[in-house]
């Protein structure tokens, strides 16, 4: 019956690269530096924004202990970077926020979803033996190099620039206008321009790859979440980051070349002479948000593909509702692009503009809402198994429906006026960026790390680092609605100055408290990442019982992939099928059962 | 253990839930009741949609705690069930949260409107603007047209905040207003982008570089204390927009005084601006005292 079930084939996994590519051995080098191997690139992506992702964390760590402690000495940390006896100066809280943002969005979360998981899945989830194009796809990676070192030297030449992740000129235009806005900023203006080079080759790539090079009979209805929330994402931003990369180079053209793009006139800086101008700071802001509106879209959609194939095969349910799954996605992606005005309510920008971004940032709560449904749908009358990638899928659905639903606030224009750019906003986003999409990486990670290792992630290790995780997050993350709603504005390297906000202290004590917590369960995950890549349990092909093609590959799948090109004759999603006989699953190459129809002799598919 | 995480999933919404209900008693809420008529629409729709957010999350809270519950729950050799959806359900819920949607989205223009369009703007606040505002790193520049100042037309109020006139008295940090009517100030920023809140009255508005930006409001003062000191209401005015270093530390007020009280401001601020200290007026006016 079947003819590439892994567990009927007997294939020997663990030599499962001996199987192929017997006809090019390659150097170490070329085998795992600069490797064109799709997996081998997914990998790197993976391993280097997981470091990051610990940067970022501790950078999060250094602006939480300024709130909670406000000037005195941080400790470990401080002795390093921060100016004398550790105490965090205002310049350097600045520097914090900016680089954590900086880091968490540019080199961890964007090239965690594209890169790492786009990489690994996209030709393993279609049946293709690679990307379509493997030198793009190294490059992709290599590119992140310099955007790291040039983030790097805006450390270390001029302390880091200081005009927060959205650097709104003039405070990034004049390079006097604060400590960080010299050479600091320029280097993370370039930085920043790589991390667009490389997201722009991964899109390219990934876009040519799904459309040209599925297998046999992967209709684009069958294939799973994960590649539409890819593909979708590529299509964001090989049209939305252009944009960026355009306006990034006319903001280093106005510091460097005495353009005025964005620099108005008789504008006096910090007792620098008075500017020519004739340009218009909300250009900028108009220009920033066009890229990163659907970029908040780019740091999601994959982890919404990527939970919906985790909590199908968790839940042993087929998808609930894939095809309105597939629309609302494309509907976010659509509205992604018409809804960039809601981050300047307050901007000073036509205010009749207000109500038609207003419009369309409450129809964007439309196809969220969908998804968020039809994911308690999948989980309706399923058989859960209680495992760590589950519960951290069940976590981004529940913290999804906490960011969701306090976007609704902002989206309200009147609401907004008060809340703009207060600690309600920065709840929101973490809630949407940490609560779904990082718990859905998490997830991710236990999902597919056999695949990628041929050894599995130790279950009881994740299920303690779920637990810690999510209660440091909600520990950390949920007061910060209060935060907001109390008028604590963000980047404030101390509130307290203002007595209406000196009754927040406790409060924000606490969180610091639980965000330290939140820090040090990251180490059971490093812990647990490395030492499973070589002491885990080892694993066969298909360990979850899962339907879709990078099951049928070996783990870790060789050279090339597969071992026999796949036919793909179902969707991705057929779990529990009154066909699958004793098993609960239908892998997606399972052929259809031809059954002899007694009176006519005719066949018949099933 | 599936009980232990079933329980868990289903806990922390009700702490959430809790903590929220006793936020306002612990001070965890606004700062104070709005004193502003905007501010009093404002926290109405926040609580609207307070409200509406707090029954979809219980309602999502349950359905996902009870599927969650009832997963855990099959026999093992019992398969899960098998479907690929509703077509029915996939309507309700997308009709359902339109329609929701719908109503906040429409709800709210009329504030909106009102406050921030500019044909609505109260024209005699527009006749004769209150103060220019200039934000600059790291404090509020304030400049008053003078006391005697009638402003005759859009023209006029236009060739004023292009240029200085010598009537004009300047103070830093302090914004004085009258009380209980309409005030329209003119916002800028010498420097950097800045943002004038003022968290009491729930008022915000970005000074952007290069473009003068009119605010108006109203302050009622209906639950503040009247501050003896300062004759007139103070409200503390802060910064939203990152403009450097010093972010954090562009404190100022807003006090807003009855309209005698604010006149005797003025023309005390006039008195000890043009005070020479040697002419025959400044000793008349020592003698008087």
């Amino acid at each position: 019956m079947s003819t590439l079930n892994p567990a009927d084939a007997g294939f020997n996994s663990d030599h499962a690269e001996d199987t192929h590519a017997e006809h090019h051995e390659l150097s170490f080098v070329k085998k795992y530096v600069f490797s064109t191997d799709h997996k081998i690139i997914g990998i790197q992506f993976l391993i280097t924004t997981v470091l990051m992702l610990m940067v970022g964390g501790a950078l999060a760590l250094a602006v939480r202990w300024q709130l909670a402690f406000p000037w005195s000495n941080m400790p470990i940390l401080g002795k390093y970077f921060a100016s004398e006896g550790g105490q965090i100066s205002p310049e350097f809280y600045t520097m914090l926020f900016t680089m954590h943002a900086s880091v968490m969005i540019f080199l961890v979360i964007i090239p965690i979803l594209a890169g790492a998981f786009g990489n690994y899945l996209i030709p393993l989830q279609i049946g293709a033996d690679d990307m379509a194009f493997p030198t793009l796809n190294m490059l992709s990676y290599w590119f992140m190099w310099p955007a790291m070192m040039l983030f790097g030297m805006s450390f270390l030449f001029g302390g880091g620039p200081a005009s927060g992740w959205t650097s709104y000129p003039i405070l990034s235009a004049i390079k006097d206008a604060a400590p960080g806005s010299g050479a600091a900023q320029t280097f993370w203006l370039l930085g920043l321009t790589f991390v667009g080079f490389s997201s722009m080759m991964g899109s390219i790539n990934y876009l040519t790859t799904i459309i040209n090079m599925r297998a046999p009979g992967m209709t684009l209805f069958r294939m799973p979440m994960s590649i539409w929330g890819l593909f979708i994402t590529a299509i964001l931003q090989a049209f939305a980051l252009p944009v960026l990369t355009a306006a990034g180079f006319m903001l280093v053209a106005d510091r460097e070349l005495g353009t005025c793009f964005f620099i108005p006139a008789s504008i006096i800086v910090n007792n620098a002479s008075p500017t020519i101008g004739g340009g218009q700071p909300l250009l900028w802001q108009h220009l920033f948000w066009f890229y990163s509106h659907p970029a908040v879209y780019i740091m999601l959609l994959p982890a919404m593909g990527m939970v919906s194939d985790m909590l199908a095969t968790m839940c042993r349910k087929p998808l609930f509702g894939y095809k309105p799954m597939v629309y609302s996605m494309s509907a976010i992606a659509g509205l992604g692009f018409i809804v960039w005005g809601h981050h300047m309510f307050t901007s000073g920008m036509n205010p009749a503009l207000g109500m038609t971004f207003m419009l369309s940032t409450m129809m964007i709560a439309l196809p969220s809402a969908v998804k968020t449904f039809n994911w308690i749908g999948t989980m309706w009358g399923g058989r859960i198994q209680f495992n760590a990638v589950m519960l951290n899928c069940a976590a981004f659905v529940t913290m999804f429906v906490v960011g969701g639903l306090s976007g609704i606030f902002m989206a309200a224009v009147p609401v907004d006026i008060y809340i703009h750019d207060t600690y309600f906003i920065v709840a929101h986003f973490h809630y949407v960026l940490f609560g779904a999409t990082l718990f859905g990486v998490f997830g991710a990670i236990q999902f597919w790390f056999p695949k990628m290792f041929g050894r599995m992630m130790n279950d009881s290790v994740a299920k303690w680092h779920f637990f810690l995780t999510f209660l440091g997050a909600n520990g950390t993350f949920f007061p910060m609605h209060f935060l907001g709603v109390a008028g604590m504005p963000r980047r404030y390297a101390d509130p307290y100055l203002h007595p209406y906000l000196e009754h927040l202290l406790p409060m924000n004590q606490f969180m610091t408290i639980s965000a330290l917590l939140m820090g040090v369960a990251q180490f059971l995950l490093l812990g647990n990442f490395f030492y499973s890549m070589f002491y885990g349990k080892k694993c066969g092909r298909n360990p979850w019982n899962a339907n879709s093609l990078e099951w049928t590959a070996p783990s870790p799948p060789g050279h090339g992939n597969f071992d026999i090109p796949p036919v793909v004759y179902r969707g991705p999603y057929e779990y529990s099928s009154p066909l699958s006989g004793d098993k609960d699953f239908l892998m997606q190459t399972e052929p259809p059962v031809k059954k002899k129809k007694k009176d006519t002799g005719e066949t018949e598919d099933s | 253990m599936k009980k232990f995480w079933c329980l868990f999933f289903m806990f922390w919404p009700i702490v959430a839930l809790v903590v929220c209900a006793m936020a306002p008693g612990m001070n965890w809420w606004f700062p104070g009741e709005s004193n502003s008529p905007i501010g009093v629409e404002i926290d109405g729709l926040f609580n609207l949609i307070l409200i509406i957010v707090t029954i979809v999350f219980i309602g999502t809270q349950i359905a996902f705690g009870y599927v969650l519950w009832k997963g855990a729950h099959i026999q093992k050799n019992e398969k899960a069930l098998y479907t690929h959806g509703s077509h029915n359900l996939e309507i309700i819920w997308t009709v359902l949260p339109c329609v929701v949607m719908l109503f906040i989205a429409l709800y709210q223009m009329e504030v909106w409107a009102k406050f921030r369009v500019q044909s609505t703007f109260d024209q005699d606040a527009v006749s004769q603007p209150i103060a220019e505002v200039t934000a600059r790193q790291f404090e509020w520049r304030i400049r008053y047209p003078g006391p005697d100042t009638k402003f005759e037309g859009k023209a006029d109020i236009t060739d004023w905040l292009k240029n200085p006139r010598p009537t004009d008295l300047y103070t830093v940090n302090d914004l004085h207003v009258p009380a209980g009517k309409n005030v329209l100030i003119h916002l800028r920023s010498g420097d950097v982008q800045h943002s004038f809140f003022v968290p009491e009255l729930r008022i915000k508005q970005d000074a952007v570089p290069g473009t003068v930006i009119p605010i108006w409001f109203n302050v009622d003062n209906k639950t503040k204390k009247y501050d003896e000191s300062i004759k007139g209401f103070s409200y503390e005015l802060v910064c939203a927009e990152l403009c450097g270093w010093g972010h954090y530390k562009m404190q100022a007020r807003v006090v807003a005084q009855l309209e005698d009280e604010y006149k005797n401001y003025l023309l005390q601020l006039q008195k000890e601006q043009f005070d020479d200290g040697v002419s025959a007026e400044s000793d008349d006016d020592e003698e008087e005292e």
